[in-house]
């Protein structure tokens, strides 16, 4: 946390003194502390909406727990989106991704070797199919030159039909005892799949924030042509944060088995948008260049803690949809108004 | 061109603030029409503050400008252009993908009821071309398929197309070659004859004297000399004007390059298959080869090549007598060459993130253990060495994008001492640089290449490669056309070389 307030303080000092009016509400939201205060500020006003409107069954261990639960499989996700978007790139094809890789997880097949000989086998072909797919993604994209959107456009389509064609459509029960045993634990009350999110979010944080890595990412994001003539290995790094997101999508299919006790082609559905929407309201730049995983956990919690509180009240999934995109829009808007206070 | 004595515009008393910072703080000036009035002065001086407000993209806070006698306040641009003020920026805003009429009238297109008058927008176009003396620029070509030099006469026909009596020039000759220099001097002569004004900057104290009829020069938002006459005016008084500091010599003393020194660059044969070919370059320790040659000519393409950012199609490069893997930049760096590329801020830097992060991007190894880097050490090493190449404003936490362009080359600059690089390629490195902080590259240049780095130069300014350089090179069409000592030839030779065989 110290290092935290450190960072915050240089960044407010980088700041450029010209532009840095520093009056009024724009200028707190302006910095790295002040746009996560008003993260802080939306999930606390949301928290409130809920216990005003749900009363207990919002302000319940139980219900708060379930909405982690919920959060932590997405939010896996978007802690990878996190990377690909700061260093300059998008991905569509994450839902499908986690939906091929619970399919090919939970077959027949890999579910008579994970009984046979250990249930780990389930999470490393999760694992391997999601890293094989970013990995595909991440090659078209750099090696092949092809645009991000086109290419993660086309492993959307190519990855779901795939995984449609191993399950031949149909719902995979898993039936695998130490999985589900490991999964269903807690720890110390929290449940597993929370501990895996918390972890994943502070091992992105490092990685992003304090290695040469996570500077290398902020360097290609920032300017690529830059970065190639300081001599970073501009192509591989993409496919590496590709192959990134593409593990955290394996790791977000495992999640996802656990939770529902399935695989399935239908999976992951829409989690592409849900993903990069997180991301944005978190407060990293669809440019690239500018990134924070922090924000990213805080835009996943709002999602999730808006879908209960909308649900505990019987509100519809399409009102539910239309206050995410309400949400979105205003993110964005206050996040070009801040770009262009400092880009001017 | 003696003026008629009511100015066209004139400025007194501007006073123009930004949070934190007084940009202008008391500017005094005026414009005659059928003159060439040249701003001088050195970056953060308030130039483009002052272009900006005179074309009504900012608003002054204190002072007056009166436009033809009248106390005027333009809301915004176009109100300028209306009352015939129109500023050319060095980012020309052209739209690449529209022709060159469609351009000239973006804005105020030509209509009735709605449907636009392209006949008109052409013939209207062609007449400003002509008046611009270039009847060869068609109205229906695209206008991202001319050269950056057309581009710059499109602009200037957009700004007189409403009828403009004062032109703002903002370095207009930063990207354009001699030959093409000679012919936006030429428009600019046609365009003061017919009684236009032209506001013309540049850091290029040769062109302020051959085009311009009176200096203004500024200092800290400050007018510090006004009228002062461009032809007569001495070189050191303008230097010491502008930097508040006497400058005889601008470019360092040489020291003789011992002739048993290593070689440490060696490429032979170098081609790319289309710019260039053929190209042998040598370069010992403690020496630096300067390449002159046209804008085009393949010189950049060369130095680019060299590092590995653009793949050879035939030939060796070698450092320290070890070829290099062709087509990567990685090899080249790694081998002990930097490259400071031509176009500083978007080949150059991460222009929103620090200083420090910007000079350690290219060692990062050397400050990590185990891949965590160590923040403390980054940022200690940078503070170190921006103090010593005199960064301003200090602090290693700043962003880049705020830093003026010679404290932007120096951070380029800085990145490539970290590394305590072998072999340094500058491609321009005193482009939008001014003039008392060119003088400090300069002598960083010299001080490297006598501690032994081998140091290539790249440069438009004939009289930069010529102070600087042991030995020129000079390019013509993608062949190197002359090698020899820098001090056995002269500009005009050098431009007779660099030109021959073309058609003026």
């Amino acid at each position: 946390m110290s290092e935290d307030t450190a960072a915050v303080a240089a960044q407010q000092q980088r700041a450029p003194v010209a532009k840095d009016s520093g009056s009024g509400l724009s200028g707190l939201l302006g910095s790295p502390a002040g746009r996560n205060t008003g993260l802080v500020v939306a999930l606390v006003l949301l928290c409130v909406g809920g216990v005003v409107t749900a009363g207990d069954r919002f302000a319940d261990v139980d219900n708060l727990l379930t909405i982690l639960r919920l959060a932590a499989v997405i939010g896996v996700v978007s802690v990878g989106m996190t990377f690909v978007i700061t260093g300059g790139g998008i991905d569509l094809s994450v839902g499908a991704i986690v939906a091929l890789a619970s399919v090919w997880a939970t077959t027949l097949a890999t579910q008579g070797i994970a009984n046979d000989t250990h249930w780990i086998v389930i999470v490393f072909t999760a694992l391997l199919v999601g890293g094989a797919c970013g990995l595909v993604n991440g090659v078209l994209i750099a090696y092949g030159r092809v645009v991000a959107f086109i290419a993660t456009l086309a492993s959307l389509a190519a990855a779901r039909g795939l995984a449609e064609i191993i399950s031949n459509r149909k719902t995979q029960i898993v039936n695998v005892p130490g999985f589900a045993a490991f999964f269903d634990a807690s720890v110390l009350g929290v449940p597993v799949l929370v501990v895996i999110f918390a972890v994943v979010a502070a091992v992105g944080w490092v990685l992003l924030n304090r290695t040469t890595f996570g500077r290398r990412t902020f360097a290609v994001g920032g300017n690529p042509e830059a970065a190639r003539l300081a001599g970073i290995d501009v192509r591989r790094h993409t496919v590496w944060l590709y192959t990134l997101l593409g593990l955290c999508c394996g790791l977000a299919a495992v999640m996802l088995i656990a939770r529902t006790t399935t695989g399935s082609a239908t999976h992951g559905g829409l989690y592409e948008l849900d993903a990069i929407a997180a991301v944005v309201i978190g407060g990293t730049l669809l440019t690239g260049g500018r990134g924070t995983i922090a924000g990213t956990v805080f835009g996943v919690l709002i999602f999730t803690t808006l879908s209960n509180v909308f649900t505990l009240n019987n509100l519809s999934i399409s009102a539910q949809a239309v206050a995410k995109g309400a949400i979105i829009v205003v993110a964005v808007l206050l996040q070009q108004r801040l770009a262009r206070r400092s880009g001017a | 061109m003696t003026a008629p004595a009511a100015a066209l515009l004139s400025v007194s008393g501007l006073v123009k603030r930004f949070p934190g910072v007084l940009a202008l703080q008391g500017v005094d000036f005026d414009v005659r029409a059928g003159e060439v009035h040249c701003l001088l002065g050195q970056n953060g001086a308030g130039k483009s503050t002052l272009i900006k407000v005179l074309s009504g993209a900012h608003r002054p806070d204190e002072g007056e400008i009166r436009w033809r006698g009248e106390v005027v306040s333009f809301g915004n641009p176009t109100a300028a252009m209306r009352s015939g003020v129109a500023a050319i920026y060095q980012e020309l805003d052209l739209v690449a993908g529209l022709s060159v009429a469609d351009n000239v009238f973006l804005g105020h297109e030509l209509s009735t009821a709605g449907f636009s008058r392209r006949a008109e927008a052409r013939r209207r176009t062609r007449a400003l071309l002509d008046r611009l003396g270039h009847p060869d620029i068609s109205p229906d070509r695209d206008v991202g398929r001319l050269s950056v030099a057309h581009q710059q006469v499109v602009s200037m026909a957009r700004a007189l197309s409403l009828d403009g009596q004062l032109l703002i020039m903002d370095e207009p000759s930063a990207v354009l070659d001699p030959d093409e220099v000679r012919v936006l001097f030429g428009v600019i002569r046609e365009l003061t004859a017919q009684g236009v004004a032209v506001v013309y900057i540049s850091h290029r104290l040769a062109e302020i004297r051959e085009i311009g009829d009176r200096v203004t020069v500024l200092k800290d938002g400050r007018t510090v000399a006004t009228g002062l006459p461009a032809r007569e005016v001495k070189t050191s008084e303008l230097i010491a004007l502008m930097t508040g500091r006497v400058l005889d010599n601008v470019f360092p003393d040489r020291k003789p390059v011992d002739p048993a020194a290593p070689e440490v660059l060696v490429v032979r044969g170098l081609a790319d298959g289309d710019r260039f070919r053929g190209v042998d370059l040598t370069v010992r320790a403690g020496e630096v080869v300067g390449l002159a040659g046209l804008v085009g000519s393949g010189r950049s393409e060369i130095l680019e090549t060299i590092y590995g950012a653009r793949k050879a199609a035939e030939g060796t490069v070698a450092v320290d007598g070890r070829p290099l893997r062709r087509g990567s930049v990685g090899a080249a760096v790694r081998a002990g060459m930097g490259l400071c590329p031509e176009e500083r801020k978007s080949q150059g830097l991460l222009l929103d993130q620090a200083v420090y992060r910007n000079i350690t991007v290219s060692s990062l190894s050397s400050f990590a253990r185990f891949g965590f880097l160590d923040d403390r050490a980054e940022r200690a090493r940078s503070a170190r060495l921006t103090e010593s190449l005199d960064v301003r404003p200090a602090g290693v936490e700043r962003v880049v994008r705020g830093l003026s362009g010679g404290n932007q080359q120096k951070v380029v600059l800085a990145r490539w001492l970290l590394r305590e690089c072998r072999v340094l390629l500058l491609d321009e490195p005193t482009r939008g640089v001014d003039v008392g902080a060119r003088s400090e590259i300069y002598e960083l240049v010299r001080a490297l290449a006598d501690s032994g780095v081998a140091v290539v130069v790249v440069s438009s300014d004939v009289e930069e490669v010529l102070g600087l350089a042991d030995r020129v090179l000079v390019v013509r069409e993608g062949r190197v056309v002359h090698d020899g000592p820098a001090d056995e030839i002269d500009e005009s030779r050098v431009l007779d070389l660099v030109m021959e065989g073309h058609a003026a």
